[in-house]
């Protein structure tokens, strides 16, 4: 039976091919965008490099300070971090390090944009940074305030050039210049809490990192024993921030939480407003869109093709074929269609994967093809032929044998 | 075999109802050939299509093989045809994407059986209707009168004790339709299948048992 309904499909493909030119060229379309869609999601969310312990941390990257009227939300100041969950017993460890800040430096008067960052000692054992040369900066070189950098394996190459070691070698950021002692391979800017081009010991910044105040360009990420104390660590965190002063007399409210990675990730900063809701939502309407469209033209094209083919509705259903076998039939059509349209979609997106990667868009981002993109895809392939096979199929298999014959 | 008992046939739009068929009472015994003549338009498309359960009476009872067919739904309709009844049409119904031998074949899609089997059979009633050289062609590429005999193959390959013809040679030049008169003649002698057809030639009719006339959807012979 099935390889009668693929002989029937495959004839009525060729039968018309501009309609089938349009429906295919919609499903390998919009399955193209939502391939690069999903693995660029994939690889800001799924890739946890160099954060590999991501079971077991929890990150503080905001702190929002309201009173009635005014409101204020930043990172937070290196103090406040190492105060308060210095008071922490679950963690082992706390990693703080600043937001990446932008600066120029310039190698033979070539000017390059380099991003730097600052960190404490621990961050280098919460992290696990891949080092291809060198290693991190210690507790002891931090206390001293050493002027020495890590730096990630494209600065090495821009700043260097293609040389086999830089480890020893000095690179001047802001006008200072630091010894590399550690090379690291790249993090992808989307991975925005952890991407820098340098990293240096906080103790160095020009900045006072002494100050009290609440607010700064610092975040932390703090690490359990297992992931089974992340309740625990979250709970410790929260009556801890309950109890911290307001800063001034303007605000009633001190809040900050430590998240897991994907909320931290989408934080608004704006206690009121769920990052988390507005990624899904903003994400669910893009995709509901982008799929409604083609699959409206395709059941407009399905109804016109079935429409063409009511002599033959009338003859399987004089012949004993009941509604449901053509509605089934009509689907198993469908679905050839959207397959087809999905194998080219996935080689279409392939090589729009590969030009993205080419044209160098996002600093550091390598969006590749894995099996959760793929079956995404076909999920979605699959959706679509259902989603565009089954009225014009219900409606063609409830049309009148006699009516249909006579069409 | 088929009884039908006042059969009413009713057409309504929003502002006129047309009957189509009026209190129509027939009997047709099993192994019989019957044919149905008439004017355009009196009914006799339209009791076929009632007989063969494609549509519904609007008034009156059918019974087939002494089982009433009124309270059937889409599936048990579906499968009732497919086991008692063939079809042929006037313009043949063939389903041009599909090769000959896949247009026969298709009654036995909605059986229970193998592939094998489906070929099998379906190349036994080619063969019978004399198109065993042509299993592979499509219909665009054969003449009126062999895809009359493809329709033909395909309303027998199920073995079907009943077959109802709707002019089956009213598309077909003299030789071609007593060819296809032929064919159903056997068909009714040799396998002992109920026939029933519609048609406008008196030649064709006079070669069956017994003719029915209608006039305005009322029997007047």
């Amino acid at each position: 039976m099935l390889k009668n309904y693929f002989k029937i499909a495959i004839a009525v493909l060729k039968r018309r091919k501009f309609f089938t030119f349009i429906s295919l060229f919609g499903i390998s379309f919009t399955l193209t965008i939502l391939m690069v869609l999903t693995a660029f999601i994939n690889k800001v969310v799924g890739d946890n490099y160099p954060d590999k312990k991501r079971d077991r941390s929890l990150y503080i990257n905001r702190l929002q300070e309201s009173g009635e009227e005014n409101m204020m939300s930043s990172t937070l100041s290196y103090y406040f971090l190492s105060h308060y969950t210095g008071m922490m017993k679950t963690p082992v460890k706390v990693a703080i390090s600043s937001m990446f800040k932008g600066t120029n430096t310039y190698v033979n008067n070539k000017k390059i944009a380099v991003n730097f960052k600052y960190t404490n000692a621990e961050y280098w054992d919460v992290l696990d940074y891949d080092f291809t040369e060198g290693k991190p900066f210690n507790k002891q070189q931090v206390t001293n305030a050493d002027r020495v950098a890590i730096i990630s394996e494209d600065m090495k190459r821009q700043y260097f050039g293609d040389v086999a070691t830089v480890v020893g070698k000095y690179i001047e950021a802001d006008n200072v210049d630091y010894r590399v002692i550690g090379v690291v391979k790249n993090v992808p800017v989307t991975n925005y809490m952890l991407y820098s081009d340098i990293y240096l010991p906080y103790t160095v910044s020009k900045e006072d990192y002494k100050s009290k105040g609440y607010l700064g360009a610092y975040m932390a990420i703090l690490l359990g024993n297992s992931p089974g104390d992340i309740p625990k660590m979250q709970a410790e965190y929260e009556s801890i921030i309950a109890r911290v002063p307001v800063e001034r007399k303007e605000f009633k409210h001190v809040y900050s939480h430590a998240n897991t990675f994907f909320r931290s990730y989408v934080d608004t900063g704006n206690e009121k407003q769920s990052g988390v809701f507005i990624v899904v939502t903003a994400i669910s309407i893009f995709v509901f869109i982008f799929t409604l469209l083609p699959t409206l033209n395709l059941v407009n094209i399905n109804i016109t093709r079935i429409m063409e083919r009511s002599s033959e509705i009338g003859v399987r259903k004089a012949f004993g074929a009941s509604s449901k076998t053509l509605v089934y039939q009509f689907l198993v059509e469908n679905l050839i269609l959207t397959i087809l349209g999905g194998v080219i979609g996935t080689v279409l997106s392939v090589f729009a994967l590969y030009a993205i990667n080419n044209a160098n868009l996002i600093d550091n981002l390598e969006l590749s093809i894995n099996f959760t993109v793929l079956f995404i895809g076909l999920l979605v392939c699959l959706v679509f032929g259902l989603l565009s096979g089954v009225y014009p199929a219900w409606r063609m298999s409830k049309l009148n044998v006699v009516t249909a014959l006579k069409a | 075999m088929i009884r039908l008992q006042n059969i009413e046939k009713v057409y309504r739009t929003d502002t006129i109802e047309t009957l189509a068929l009026n209190s129509v009472s027939l009997d047709i015994a099993k192994g019989e050939f019957l044919s149905i003549m008439g004017p355009s338009g009196c009914g006799k498309s339209t009791l076929l299509n009632i007989m063969g359960l494609l549509d519904a009476p609007s008034k009156g009872e059918i019974r087939i093989d002494d089982q009433k067919t009124g309270g059937m739904n889409d599936k048990q309709l579906a499968q009732f045809r497919n086991k008692k009844l063939g079809f042929i049409f006037q313009s043949y119904h063939l389903i041009n994407d599909l090769q000959v031998l896949d247009n026969v074949e298709l009654p036995l899609l909605y059986r229970d059986t193998t592939a094998k089997q489906r070929r099998e059979l379906a190349a036994e009633a080619l063969a019978k209707v004399g198109l065993a050289n042509r299993l592979k062609h499509f219909p665009t590429q054969l003449s009126g009168g062999q895809r009359q005999r493809v329709a033909i193959a395909r309303a027998i390959v199920g073995k079907p004790e009943i077959i109802l013809a709707d002019e089956p040679t009213g598309n077909l030049d003299s030789a071609m339709g007593n060819e296809i008169m032929e064919i159903l003649l056997n068909l009714n002698r040799n396998d002992g299948t109920t026939i029933v057809m519609v048609t406008h030639d008196e030649n064709m009719a006079h070669k069956t048992h017994r003719l029915v006339r209608l006039f305005d959807g009322a029997q007047v012979q």
